[in-house]
């Protein structure tokens, strides 16, 4: 026995890791860190170094959301450890299942402020799933174990192990274990039958039924199912921003997406409903907008696996806590078809009468060049949106076909999420077409990672729609401030073809109507490494149809209003 | 223009709750329940953390106020925390509920009578008799330590720790 190397707790975690199936991390070095970096040579995982820790979030979140498998992070203490921050907060928002290792001070100088000592167990408490400070080397595989199964079961969520440099540079004798003892951790499975069986019977009562369907829906692969409702009920299906994809969006049922941004009939069918069914979907803020006059007078159902989000919202006349997809499995064989024909006729008079417009003329409009993406993508590859107009008019026009090929941070809203979670994404799924849609403001805050993809020749492709401003926040500026444009101007921007090119990479330049067909084609065919798309979209397109927020739906501008709007009473 | 305007905060009656928790005895367990009630800029009235019969655990014992409809959303989001086994409010049931306070006084030897009556009454005991400071432990229902101490108040009332609220359940079911 004497000659059988103990291995280092360093070690051990790696061995956890290949345990857990992790095939990539993606991580920056630092000192506390050394360890487990050092551990990695001659592992069979891949490390993919980043330029910034927040881009490593974002990464592992984009590989998580792809494929359901939860993405790995690495960093070191101190400002390593808290330039995750932005990216536990956006994985917590959306469920997304990442587990986070970061280096620590050795555990002698805790809360002596050593060099590159933060508190990043407390710091991450309100943004975490759970999180873990590893004291002693002894409880690497339970802790391990116990944070791939938090992360990635029930409603998923990050997770973070803080290690001291101690714990992972001392030795570890204990056994690898499969078993987690969390009694205070319950995944919920199929719903109670007695309240589904309630459900099939709310739901025959219905005239005017509607499925709003949510990120609970992508995560459990519910699609099918709730497909399958939907036809079986005849009734139409909305979907949340996050929900995109697990319903076919050109599915003739499908209205797309509803809220502040949705389509006209999407909300129209939404207010008028006589039954909302929701699946997976937590009746935020942007969905509801005034809660209290939100779908008044229908029946509401919630299934979903968290039972904290029933009547957060909204009042529910029924709350089902179950996984969505074994909820509406059990569902569907209780459920006939309905008599809503009239109501069908009604929404397909609101989708002819209020479509989405794409303006053509006047310039180069990012409406236009994101329709098109659509159209020439046929909705093939996997889009991972950043945060801001482009992202509103992305939902819109760039219609999700299939699960897990829509990421972008809904909950958080984090900006520069979008073109790292590309390259996660990318990394998860390499045969799949991968694309960031993201803004000029938003590139501009992970734009570092153009050098992570470019040393892995990684055939992922960036959209910049470049109008040269923060223009989500001109737009409220502009519709409810008098136009006072106040720190949206984003003047000094750089070339972003010259940018990309000095980081060895190709970018291309889209600056009129007539060339985006043959411009989009020929980025769409490009297989030689990172590609760089700017379209120079005209500087204040706004996004509409608009439900001001805190008002009820029946506020919802379909076209630009022709006077000065009273400030919105609600949510940011 | 309208000046902007700011959103009333939803009107509900605040009532106090006693919510009892069973917890993992590990460090950051109480940060965590604690968070759920600041992020709300929720106060705790009182709080008990003490160990379990099992060791492993511990009890939790919070009072605060608050109106129903987030209380039992704070409840749903505590008892999601996966150091929470889990989390009961114990308002209006039949659980038994105690508490403890020591109460110091300003006290001269030959001016106590009227404390030690009231003490006596209370089932107070004196547990530091000095010659000028008198010490007085009493437990029981908050409301009959709040009465006592309101009675107190006037004779020099110099300081007061109260335990916090304790309450189990009665019968075999679960506190």
């Amino acid at each position: 026995m004497s000659d059988v190397k103990v291995p280092t707790g360093a070690e051990k975690i790696v061995q956890c890791l290949e345990r857990e199936g992790v095939e990539i991390i993606f991580g920056l070095s630092g000192g506390a860190a050394i360890p487990i970096f050092d551990a990695l040579v001659g592992s069979k995982i891949k490390l993919i170094l980043v330029r910034h820790e927040q881009g490593a979030m974002h990464m592992a979140d984009g590989y998580a959301r792809a494929t359901g498998r939860p993405g790995v992070a690495l960093v070191t203490s101190g400002p390593g450890a808290t330039n995750t921050v932005t990216g536990l907060l956006t994985s917590h928002m959306d469920s997304a299942p990442v587990v986070v290792i970061c280096g620590q001070q050795v555990t002698s100088v805790l809360g002596k402020d050593a060099f590159q000592e933060a508190d990043v167990t407390g710091i991450s408490y309100p943004i975490v799933k759970h999180s873990y400070l590893l004291k002693h080397g002894g409880d690497i595989p339970r802790v391990m174990r116990e944070a791939f199964h938090i992360a990635s079961t029930g409603r998923p969520g990050p997770v973070l192990v803080d290690v001291p440099k101690d714990v992972s540079s001392g030795p570890c004798t204990a056994p690898f274990t499969d078993e987690v003892d969390l009694p205070g951790y319950t995944v919920p499975g199929r719903g109670d039958p007695e309240a589904i069986a309630e459900a099939a019977r709310l739901l025959s009562e219905s005239k005017r039924p509607i499925l709003y369907v949510g990120q609970g829906a992508v995560i459990s692969d519910a699609g099918k199912a709730i497909t399958s409702l939907a036809e079986k009920l005849r009734a139409p299906v909305v979907n949340t921003l996050l929900g995109k994809g697990a319903v076919d969006e050109t599915h003739p049922l499908n209205l797309g997406m509803l809220g502040m941004h949705g389509t006209a009939y999407a909300n129209l069918a939404t207010q008028d409903c006589d039954l909302i069914l929701g699946i997976g979907a937590r009746w935020d803020d942007r969905v509801t907008s005034d809660p209290a006059h939100f779908c008044v007078g229908a029946k509401k159902i919630h299934v979903d696996i968290d039972p904290s989000e029933f009547n957060k919202v909204i009042q529910c006349d029924l709350s089902i806590c179950g996984d969505a997809r074994l909820v509406i499995e059990d569902l569907v064989p209780l459920v006939d078809m309905l008599d809503t024909e009239p109501w069908l006729k009604q929404v397909e008079r609101w989708r002819k009468k209020y479509p989405l417009k794409v303006q053509k003329q006047g310039g180069l409009h990012a409406q236009y060049v994101q329709s098109r993406f659509d159209h020439l993508s046929e909705g093939r590859p996997i889009l991972t949106v950043d945060v801001g107009q482009h992202q509103m008019w992305a939902a819109q026009f760039c219609r999700t076909r299939s699960n897990r090929h829509w990421l972008t941070s809904g909950g958080a809203g984090t900006m520069g999420y979008g073109w790292p979670a590309a390259i996660g994404a990318k990394f998860a799924r390499p045969d799949e077409e991968v694309w960031a849609i993201v803004g000029d403001g938003g590139f501009q805050m992970t734009l570092a990672e153009l050098a992570t993809a470019a040393v892995h020749d990684l055939n992922v492709k960036v959209l910049i729609i470049n109008n040269n401003y923060l223009g989500m926040v001109r737009q409220w500026q502009e519709l409810f401030y008098d136009n006072r444009l106040s720190g949206v101007d984003l003047e000094g921007n750089p070339d972003f073809v010259k940018l990309a090119e000095a980081y060895g990479v190709k970018g291309m330049r889209i600056k009129r109507v007539a060339d985006v067909d043959r411009k989009l084609r020929e980025a769409l065919d490009y297989r030689d490494g990172p590609l760089v798309v700017v379209a120079e979209v005209v500087k204040e397109g706004n996004v509409f149809p608009m439900i001001p927020s805190g008002g009820p739906s029946s506020a919802m501008l379909i076209e630009p209003p022709r006077t000065q709007l009273e400030k919105p009473r609600g949510s940011t | 223009m309208a000046a902007p305007e700011i959103l009333p905060a939803p009107v509900a009656a605040p009532e106090q709750h006693t919510l009892s928790l069973y917890v993992n005895n590990k460090p950051g367990v109480l940060v965590r329940v604690s968070l759920v009630f600041a992020r709300r800029g929720y106060n705790i009235d009182s709080l008990v953390v003490s160990p379990a019969a099992h060791g492993d655990f511990s009890r939790i014992t919070i009072t605060c106020s608050g109106d129903r409809p987030t209380l039992t959303q704070i409840i749903l989001q505590l008892a999601k925390l996966v150091d929470v086994v889990h989390a009961v409010d114990h308002t209006g049931d039949a659980a038994y509920e105690t508490e403890i306070a020591l109460v110091k006084l300003e006290s001269q030897l030959g001016e106590r009578t009227q404390v030690l009556q009231v003490a006596e009454h209370y089932g107070a005991k004196v547990v530091d008799y000095g010659p000028e400071s008198l010490m007085l432990r009493v437990y029981g229902s908050s409301d009959k330590l709040d009465a006592f101490i309101e009675l107190l108040r006037p004779y020099g009332l110099l300081e007061l720790v109260r335990s916090g609220k304790i309450v189990m359940a009665r019968g075999l079911e679960d506190t």
